[in-house]
């Protein structure tokens, strides 16, 4: 009779150093980029396979996973707790309504509304970018308030009424891939970023310590607004993005939720890297919806579902699948 | 009226913290190619007056001039891209990263890019070849170990190594020494003196009077945030003020009735 042994298949693919594989099979190969592969294909079929009141939920995922990825990549990263969400998708959301609105067709007005709308949100932004500590989070989250407030009582950009009748995509399966084609890119993308020895270095020296980035010749302000720009890219484009789901951009695009469901969705998604807030987004957004009709009761369920998570997976739900991946053992014959 | 040897010009710092003087209208100059050392009790404002001089805290008065200009006003990195580095006292590597990508960031600066002139390469070897040039080379896995798990002796090299990444034409060493064993002391020594004569000039602030005079003849001395004395150490040791600075002067003396 062979004998049989246990074997877990990352001893072998790891070694103990940072980022070097050694590679030497196929199921190794499988092993690495498994994951990745998974998720991957489970984002490409699910556009054509759920029912289509879940695909209107998978377009505002998509925007909430964006946003999240923003989020964790400046805390994590950078070293910046953002609540500025509802800043980033408000932005992006008017401009490119504005623009619509005068005739620019869709497929313009949003790259448009994206790099634009960065460029003002981190511009708005750059007075607290200096500053250590809460400034940043709390100026991030006030400026949205300010601005729906600002709306309201002017009147202007169409007022408490939003302004209606805006391009919408042209059919659903559209609406969806263009959010998967854009998830894939800003998440492998955001990954390669922070992983690789440019930009990403640097900006985890931003984390680690301040002053050293300073005493090495670094502008640090400059480092910083360049991170703040990936991160409100990515949240003008989902704010964009929604108005053209919609046809229609309102005040609505300022509410709070963009900007505290990316750091419920980090924390239990997992910080640290960028594929935990995908993971905790993914998860929050359609829970929120499924919890729908409940009414009031939502949140309180939903509350509930949180700290469920944040108690029982307090190191983030992506920290505890790698753990349990990692540590699959399956048999070996001797 | 400026010396074209003069690299180093501070004019009559001064920063209080509330009521309290830390730097009092400290002047001095260090020639180019020059090590001056900076000595004076605990509190004496040494790390301050480092602090004024590489922009890290706002002056309250002087100026500083470096290569000829003045830098009084320049921000820390403008400083430090201008060939002034620093070393902190309490040091300040990048925790989570490996050690030698501590020494990246660095080679990312404006000053590199220029003085490489594109020639750069990979940034990784460069960061290693300047680990090896102050004795990373004892243990060859080091380079690659989290910043945040290496002993004191390491850590005081990567600092320099942060500093010597900018191809820096002064260096500012907040206490080198302090903390670490006597051996460890006694290879930083030849390693300071081989900045030195590579024609790195260099400010040491120091404790450890013995190993700062085997690698300099001059320093100044700071008491309370006055500048006290300024020479050669047989001049140091022998004048009265410092005496009394550090040992205590004959009124200070509690004397019964």
């Amino acid at each position: 009779m062979p004998e049989l042994r246990k074997e877990r298949l990352d001893r072998g693919v790891k070694v103990r150093a940072e980022s070097i594989y050694a590679i030497s099979s196929m199921k190794e190969i499988m092993f690495l980029i498994g994951p990745g592969l998974v998720l991957v294909i489970l984002l490409l079929i699910l556009p054509v396979s759920l029912p289509s009141f879940w695909q209107r939920i998978m377009a505002l995922t998509g925007v909430y996973v964006l946003l999240s990825i923003g989020f964790g990549f400046l805390a994590s990263y950078v070293g910046l707790v953002s609540l500025g969400g509802a800043l980033f998708v408000g932005m992006g959301g008017y401009i490119s309504g504005l623009l619509n609105s005068v005739g620019v067709p869709m497929f313009l007005s949003i790259p448009v509304a994206t790099i634009a709308g960065a460029l003002i949100c981190t511009l708005v932004l750059l007075p607290v970018l200096p500053l250590r500590g809460v400034y940043f989070a709390i100026v991030s989250f006030v400026y949205p308030l300010f601005a729906a407030r600002l709306i309201a009582a002017l009147g202007i950009f169409g007022g408490t009424d939003g302004i209606a009748g805006l391009d919408v995509m042209p059919n659903v399966y559209v609406l969806l891939y263009v959010m998967v084609a854009v998830v894939i890119v800003v998440m492998f993308g955001m990954s390669r970023l922070v992983n690789y020895e440019d930009l990403g270095l640097v900006l985890r020296g931003v984390k680690d310590n301040e002053q050293a980035i300073k005493a090495s010749g670094l502008n640090l302000t400059w480092y910083k607004a360049q991170a703040v720009f990936i991160a409100a890219a990515m949240g003008c484009f989902g704010g964009a993005y929604l108005t053209h789901l919609y046809g229609w951009v309102g005040m609505s695009l300022f509410a709070t939720d963009f900007s505290i469901l990316p750091l419920a969705a980090t924390v239990v998604g997992g910080t640290g890297t960028i594929y935990g807030p995908v993971i905790g987004a993914m998860l929050l957004v359609p829970i929120s919806e499924a919890l729908r009709p409940f009414g009031t009761l939502r949140i309180v369920f939903y509350a509930v579902i949180l700290v469920f998570f944040v108690v029982f997976f307090s190191e983030g739900i992506l920290d505890y699948l790698k753990r349990k991946y990692e540590q699959f053992e399956h048999w070996v014959r001797v | 009226m400026t010396n074209d040897d003069i690299i180093l010009r501070v004019d009559n710092l001064e920063k209080a913290f509330g009521g309290v003087k830390a730097v009092d209208k400290v002047s001095f100059d260090l020639k180019k190619g020059g090590v001056l050392g900076v000595i004076g009790p605990n509190g004496s404002g040494k790390t301050t007056l480092i602090n004024l001089i590489t922009g890290f805290i706002a002056k309250d008065g002087g100026k500083v001039f470096f290569k000829d200009k003045d830098i009084s006003k320049w921000q820390p990195h403008k400083i430090a891209d201008f060939g002034l580095a620093r070393t902190f006292q309490v040091m300040r590597p990048y925790a989570t990263l490996a050690a030698y990508k501590n020494i990246i960031p660095p080679l990312y600066s404006p000053r590199a890019k220029r003085t490489a002139k594109g020639k750069l390469g990979d940034r990784s070897a460069v960061a290693v070849d300047i680990l090896e040039e102050v004795g990373f080379e004892r243990d060859a896995r080091v380079p690659y170990k989290q910043a945040g798990t290496l002993p004191l002796g390491y850590l005081k090299r990567l600092e320099l190594c942060r500093c010597l990444a900018l191809d820096p034409e002064l260096i500012i060493c907040d206490e080198v020494f302090s903390g670490l064993s006597m051996s460890e002391i006694a290879s930083m020594v030849p390693l300071m003196e081989r900045l030195h004569s590579a024609g790195i000039t260099l400010v040491m602030v120091e404790h450890r009077l013995r190993e700062l005079f085997q690698i300099t003849d001059r320093a100044i001395v700071l008491s309370f945030g006055e500048k006290i004395a300024d020479g050669s150490s047989q001049e140091i040791f022998e004048n009265e003020r410092v005496k009394q600075a550090y040992f205590g002067g004959e009124d200070s003396y509690v004397t019964s009735e």
